[in-house]
């Protein structure tokens, strides 16, 4: 393509931009790490000495390794409800014409835009109203609310890259519905599954806001370190779980978009098409 | 997304529905069967969400009572509202800071969105999973962190202590207005990366070829192609800033100070320490109001500007 040579000049400006853009975007997030390792109560410069000890106060906490299990456990039921009504719903939107899917699909998006707080409000009071106490199943319903629509994005690529007629096959071939799924749908969206699964759990695992209306006497991750934030002798312990949670939710959201990479170049495809 | 393999994998070819016998079925069941594969996730947020917004809306017209409500039908919730400065002041705050957020994210992204789709070829999707990874951890953690930043004793306030450049803390930099601000911008930046990119990515590069060989600058160029073609991605990038940015409360409840706090502050209080859970229902609802008809303008305005440039 002729166009290219003009449009493929370098831009030396913008390409620092893009860098300084990156790094200002990652430092105030890796203080968090930097600031745990610190031999010092008090977070500031200079740092003092290095010291793995807020890592090891912090296991012979109780209360973590509990909030640390509730959390797990929601994220866990979360990523597999969300992604399995995820699959069907990317399927029926990527695959069946049908009127009024414009509408719905703005409806199970909407989530995505609205104050999270309101949701948490609304859901708490017809919790009440029903006389529902709240505990972590009250917390999973909310998360889900966020979590569905996160799922049927990351899969709409994902069924979107691939040749439905693949699955006709399968059917003309004499394959009843169930088998036609389960040995070709699900192995092309696989990749998609898995990434929704990753995706899904680290969303509910962070997830606060919800979790801060729904959440009755057992608190998750995000809301025990939210009771510590108020002391600040707290921080350094605080600093130690806020990294290894960072971490592990970099880890799990890298693998997963890696894992699904393929959507992506499924959905370019079609746009290139 | 490299240019390799947009030719080594061919492309879909949409199957007309039509062939064979299978096909016939198929198409006369086609919407019944979208409908049954959508019908969990539709019913399980009809539950969630549609329901619960219906008993909010009736609750805000109820009063506390005691330990209960008085159920019986009243707008003095709403009456206090507008007669109480408190409120307004703090609804006009929250989407004054909301908006300042909206505008300083997406001044700053769609540079960033636009070298990445007019400029990085070769590693694409590793530039997008860098631009949108921070987002995916805890946003209390990303608002915790900006504390570390801007805290009293912060990296900021030590480091330029330590140089001597300043005697004593900076102290607008915590709990301000502006340490809201930024801790938003920098907490919702993928929000608006992600949509300003896809609009940018589309655009049709010849059209700018068209436009340099017709004599046009790189500045008229950038203003009369670029930037309307990207339209659709600035309004999406403004409404999924701005519109849950309204409602946070944790950044303002963490960063924010007195001068800081928002309406979701407020709404919070309501349902928790206040325990006057109907004028939450009501704050909740004229939130919810304030945030349709804002988004309605901005889509109108933005559109009605679009029909006129083009």
């Amino acid at each position: 393509m002729s166009g290219e040579s003009y449009i493929r000049r370098p831009n030396r400006p913008l390409q620092i931009y893009a860098v300084v853009f990156l790094i200002l975007l990652y430092v105030p997030v890796m203080f968090l790490p930097l600031f745990s390792f610190n031999d010092s109560l008090y977070v500031r410069f200079p740092l003092e000495g290095f010291t793995l000890q807020w890592y090891g106060e912090l296991f012979q906490r109780d209360a973590v390794w509990n909030a640390l299990w509730n959390s797990v456990r929601v994220g866990v039921v979360v990523a597999v409800f969300s992604t399995t009504l995820g699959v069907f719903a990317a399927k029926a939107i990527t695959r069946y014409r049908m009127p009024g899917k414009g509408p719905m699909v703005t409806f199970i998006m909407l989530p995505l835009v609205v104050p999270l707080i309101i949701f948490g409000v609304a859901l708490l009071v017809l919790l009440s109203q029903l006389g529902i106490a709240l505990s972590l199943y009250t917390v999973a319903i909310g998360h889900m609310i966020v979590c569905l629509p996160f799922s049927i994005a990351v899969l709409i690529p994902r069924f979107e890259g691939f040749d439905a007629s693949i699955e006709e096959a399968s059917a003309d071939l004499g394959e009843n519905a169930f088998w036609t799924f389960w040995r070709v749908t699900l192995p092309m969206v696989g990749p998609g599954v898995v990434a929704s699964l990753m995706l899904t759990f680290t969303v509910s695992f962070d997830e606060f806001i919800l979790a801060f209306f729904l959440s009755g006497t057992e608190p998750t991750l995000p809301m025990y370190i939210w009771g510590q934030l108020r002391f600040p002798q707290q921080f350094p312990s605080i600093l130690a779980l806020s990294s290894i949670i960072i971490f592990v939710s970099f880890v799990l959201v890298f693998a997963g978009q890696w894992i699904n990479r393929g959507a992506l170049s499924g959905s370019a495809k079609r746009s290139g098409a | 997304m490299s240019d390799q393999t947009l030719q080594t994998r061919s492309a879909p070819v949409a199957t007309p529905a039509t062939a064979g016998r299978f096909g016939r079925l198929m198409q006369r069941s086609e919407a019944s069967r979208g409908y049954a594969l959508l019908a969990p996730s539709l019913i399980f947020l009809g539950v969630v969400i549609l329901v619960p917004f219906g008993i909010l809306l009736v609750m805000s017209f109820w009063t506390a009572s005691g330990f209960g409500f008085d159920t019986n039908f009243t707008t003095a919730n709403y009456q206090k509202f507008f007669e109480r400065p408190i409120y307004t002041a703090l609804l006009n705050r929250s989407l004054f800071i909301s908006g300042m957020v909206t505008v300083f994210t997406v001044l700053l992204c769609y540079p960033m969105a636009y070298y990445v789709a007019f400029h990085v070829h070769r590693h694409k999707m590793l530039w997008i999973v860098l631009m949108t990874l921070p987002f995916w951890t805890s946003y209390l953690l990303r608002v915790f962190a900006w504390k570390v930043v801007l805290g009293y004793e912060g990296v900021i306030n030590s480091a330029l202590m330590n140089m001597g450049l300043i005697e004593a803390p900076l102290e607008f930099l915590l709990y301000s207005q502006q340490a809201v601000i930024i801790t938003l911008a920098h907490a919702w930046a993928a929000f608006a990366i992600l949509p300003l990119y896809v609009s940018l990515e589309k655009i049709d590069k010849s059209l700018l070829e068209a436009a340099t060989d017709l004599g046009d600058g790189p500045v008229r160029r950038f203003f009369r192609i670029t930037l309307p073609l990207s339209l659709p991605g600035v309004i999406s990038a403004s409404l999924l800033i701005f519109i849950p940015t309204t409602g946070d409360y944790i950044t303002p409840a963490l960063l924010g100070g007195p001068d800081g706090a928002m309406i979701g502050n407020l709404i919070q209080k309501q349902f928790g320490p206040i325990n006057n859970w109907p004028m939450g229902a009501a704050l909740s609802i004229i939130l919810m109001l304030c945030i349709a008809t804002i988004s309605l303008v901005f889509i109108l305005l933005t559109l009605f500007v679009r029909k006129r440039v083009s």
